[in-house]
């Protein structure tokens, strides 16, 4: 028997080392991506000195001097350029926010349609998913824009139903006049949601020691209700209401919505619907078959069954897509630059074109958004653990 | 014994029937009194809506160019197509010259559609590409052959569109690629470069990255030297979808079982063998519906370039129809001619992915 051979002395500085080679290509990669910043950096920095342009953030705290169509905070063109980017990411958030709640709804009622036993609401939705998803969002921005504005009437002779008027100047729509009820109601629900959430608690813990199942969702929904009413009630139960009125040339006090709000709202809700609805499907689609049989094996009713055994399977394969489609319409909002809604980009755009400060601006936009994404996905991660499969 | 008065039990009824159209329509449209009331429902908002459409688009449409007719008229105005439709095809390029940039459309179209059938999947297509793109280009340029010179800001109309989209498709695949395996690699500062590349491009919107080709580009080239806008916005969109790819590419990579590249190790192949040979025929034909979705995105995404003062499909039409005021009302039926031919596109490719998803899947049929 020959002696066992020892291992051959490792190489330390050879070629034919892995990780030797595996360090020579990462310094290599490093090294070429550093270098090419550095010359990037380099020839902006000359390009800006040769054509005199100035860079820094001192532009920030400069007047503006220009006006923005629509903002929840007050903002007049005498105000700082922070100030406008601020009115701008506000906006850029509202149009979001509601696009994702509106856009999740319309997408799950049109996903879920999709299995309807009825055929005309089956057609519909699979021409309504095909239809909208294979045109350039842009494309459908720009012509919700137009039918808002030339084909209503103007706002002298605007649609009016009930209190609502809908013209070329929006949609007009009243509001409650701020008092001490409204304020009541607001810390009403506030304490509802508290007792709610204690409620919730304690029906989960009866549940687990006696097996008597209650109302997680109703029960909770109807305590924070019933507390804000009763808010408002001892708050002096306010009905005033701020209404529109025709004047002689728009359509006066209530609350509006501007024709550019509403196109890019109904635009990307419209739009990503399809594709959250394309997202339902698939999650439902891919619970197995003998889940909802074993369901009406044990007893379960239809409502029982999408509710405790489909729904909770289908989430998980759902939640993934759906975050990233939360995302981009996040990101599409940002062609709000095409139909003149004041988001962030349009107030960068706007903010370039007078200061020149490119670099700058760009780099605002972006941060606004990765964090915005950074934000999106965090929270869905954590909704996402949250629905996960516990396993062993 | 039983005087057995014999009972005989009432007939069974006959079983319902479920073939033709009657029957279909009681399964699919008066199921149940939920699903009737559906069917009353949008039935009736179909009735409501349908005919309307129909009087709008066909019955009062205006089909001649002539704009005095349709301002008379309370249907849709067709004519503006007929009327527009060479300055929405081709925008501004010079109108004596159209029919260089129909050839070069006719001849892009007909290479697409000779890459997508599956006879044609041969070694030659490649450099059938280059010399096609080659022709195109010089086709579109000019200044040779006796031809007009052309400068690309004068580029315009499906032409671009059908470039943009072609183009950044064809470059973002091997970025993408590569991007996919470098955030598989085991070397740590690729792998976190890669992934910095992708998260960061995933976080912003296409627009932002359009500035930047647009307004920042210029700064970053050295002094003297400038690339056409074009290249810049070619450019921008190519990295742009490149990342969003190598996502999709990086879901077939995972999926793949670790058997498969130790099976390789085993048999002595080198790291790219393993990855051509084995790993990525397997894993890219699982994500071809992906990269499919991608393609079609892009295609749609190339719509955005007319914010940065291209004129591709849409920012032509918006152009051909700003410019005229007796023609400007009827925008909303451009808008509408050139959907259609976004739609045309975009569901064609989604039809061809489904198909496509059946061929590279047949070996797992049984």
């Amino acid at each position: 028997m020959s002696e066992p051979r020892s291992a051959p002395p490792k190489k330390h500085w050879s070629w034919r080392s892995q990780a030797f080679r595996a360090l020579v290509y990462q310094v290599l990669a490093v090294a070429v991506i550093a270098l090419t910043a550095l010359y990037l950096a380099h020839n902006t920095a000359t390009n800006m000195a040769a054509r005199g342009i100035q860079s820094g953030w001192d532009f920030l705290g400069g007047s503006a001097g220009f006006d923005i169509g629509e903002s929840i905070i007050a903002f007049d063109s005498s105000e700082p350029y922070w100030r406008a980017f601020l009115v701008g990411m506000s906006n850029t958030l509202r149009v979001a926010v509601l696009g994702i709640v509106l856009t999740t709804i319309l997408g799950t009622l049109i996903g879920v349609g999709r299995f309807s036993r009825n055929a005309l609401v089956r057609g519909l939705c699979i021409c309504y998913v095909e239809f909208f998803r294979n045109m350039p969002v842009l494309l459908q921005l720009l012509m919700w824009y137009l039918l808002f504005t030339e084909v209503l009437p103007v706002s002298t002779e605007a649609w009016q139903l009930g209190p609502f008027f809908l013209s070329k100047g929006g949609l007009n729509f009243p509001i409650p006049v701020w008092a001490t009820g409204q304020v009541m109601a607001a810390w009403g629900l506030v304490v509802g949601l508290v007792l709610a959430w204690f409620y919730r608690g304690h029906a989960q813990r009866r549940f687990e020691a006696t097996g008597q199942a209650r109302s997680t969702v109703l029960a909770p929904l109807a305590l924070a209700l019933a507390c804000s009413v009763l808010g408002w009630a001892l708050g002096g139960a306010p009905t005033a209401l701020d209404r529109p009125v025709q004047g002689e040339f728009a359509i006066e006090n209530g609350g509006a919505l501007t024709p550019e709000f509403m196109a890019l709202l109904l635009g990307l809700t419209v739009y990503t619907a399809a594709f959250v609805a394309e997202v339902v499907r698939g999650g439902i689609q891919s619970v197995a078959l003998g889940q909802s049989e074993a369901a009406s094996a044990l007893g379960l009713n239809r409502a029982q069954t999408m509710r405790l055994v489909m729904l909770p399977q289908a989430l998980r394969v759902i939640i993934p897509p759906m975050t990233n489609q939360f995302l981009n319409l996040t990101k599409n909002s940002s062609l709000a630059v095409a139909i003149g809604y004041p988001d962030v980009v349009s107030i960068a755009n706007t903010a370039i074109n007078q200061t020149g400060r490119s670099v700058e601006c760009i780099a605002i936009i972006m941060l606004v958004y990765l964090s915005t994404s950074l934000f999106t996905s965090v929270l869905m991660n954590w909704y996402n653990a949250r629905a996960a499969i516990t396993e062993r | 014994m039983t005087s057995s008065t014999f009972q005989s039990i009432a007939p069974r009824p006959a079983p319902v029937r479920t073939r033709g159209l009657l029957a279909w329509c009681r399964l699919n449209l008066f199921n149940g009194w939920a699903t009737t009331l559906g069917t009353v429902l949008v039935g009736a908002v179909l009735l409501a809506t349908l005919p309307r459409l129909f009087q709008w688009a066909i019955i009062d449409a205006v089909w001649v160019a002539d704009y005095t007719v349709c301002h008379a008229s309370s249907g849709a105005c067709w004519g503006v197509v007929r009327e527009k439709f060479r300055f929405i095809l081709f925008g501004r390029y010079p109108f004596d010259e159209h029919w260089r940039a129909l050839i070069c459309t006719v001849m892009l179209l007909a290479l697409i559609v000779v890459s997508c059938i599956r006879a044609c999947w041969k070694a030659w297509l490649i450099p059938l590409w280059v010399v096609v793109l080659a022709a195109y280009l010089t086709l579109m340029r000019g200044g040779v052959f006796g031809l007009t010179p052309v400068g690309t800001d004068l580029w315009s109309g499906l032409p671009l569109t059908l470039l943009l989209a072609t183009v950044s498709m064809g470059l973002a695949f091997p970025i993408a690629l590569m991007i996919a395996l470098g955030r598989r690699s085991g070397m740590p500062a690729i792998r976190s470069l890669c992934t910095v590349y992708v998260e960061l491009i995933r976080g912003v919107p296409l627009i932002s990255v359009l500035f930047m080709a647009s307004y920042m580009a210029p700064l970053l080239m050295p002094q003297g030297f400038s690339l056409d806008v074009l290249i810049r916005v070619l450019a921008g969109i190519t990295l742009f979808a490149a990342a969003y790819m190598a996502e999709v590419i990086r879901g077939g990579l995972q999926a793949m079982p670790k058997g498969q590249t130790e099976a390789a190790a085993t048999l002595g192949l080198s790291y790219w063998q393993t990855q051509r040979l084995i790993v990525l025929p397997q894993a890219l034909a699982m994500v071809v519906p992906g990269i499919m979705n991608n393609f079609i995105s892009t295609f749609k995404d190339t719509s955005l370039v007319a914010i940065v003062s291209l004129y591709e499909l849409t920012g032509a039409m918006g152009m051909a129809m700003n410019a005229d005021a007796d023609w400007r009302p009827f925008r909303i039926e451009g808008y509408l001619f050139i959907a259609v031919i976004y739609f045309g596109f975009c569901f064609s490719m989604s039809r061809y992915s489904n198909w496509i998803e059946k061929q590279v899947n047949k070996s797992k049929l049984r």
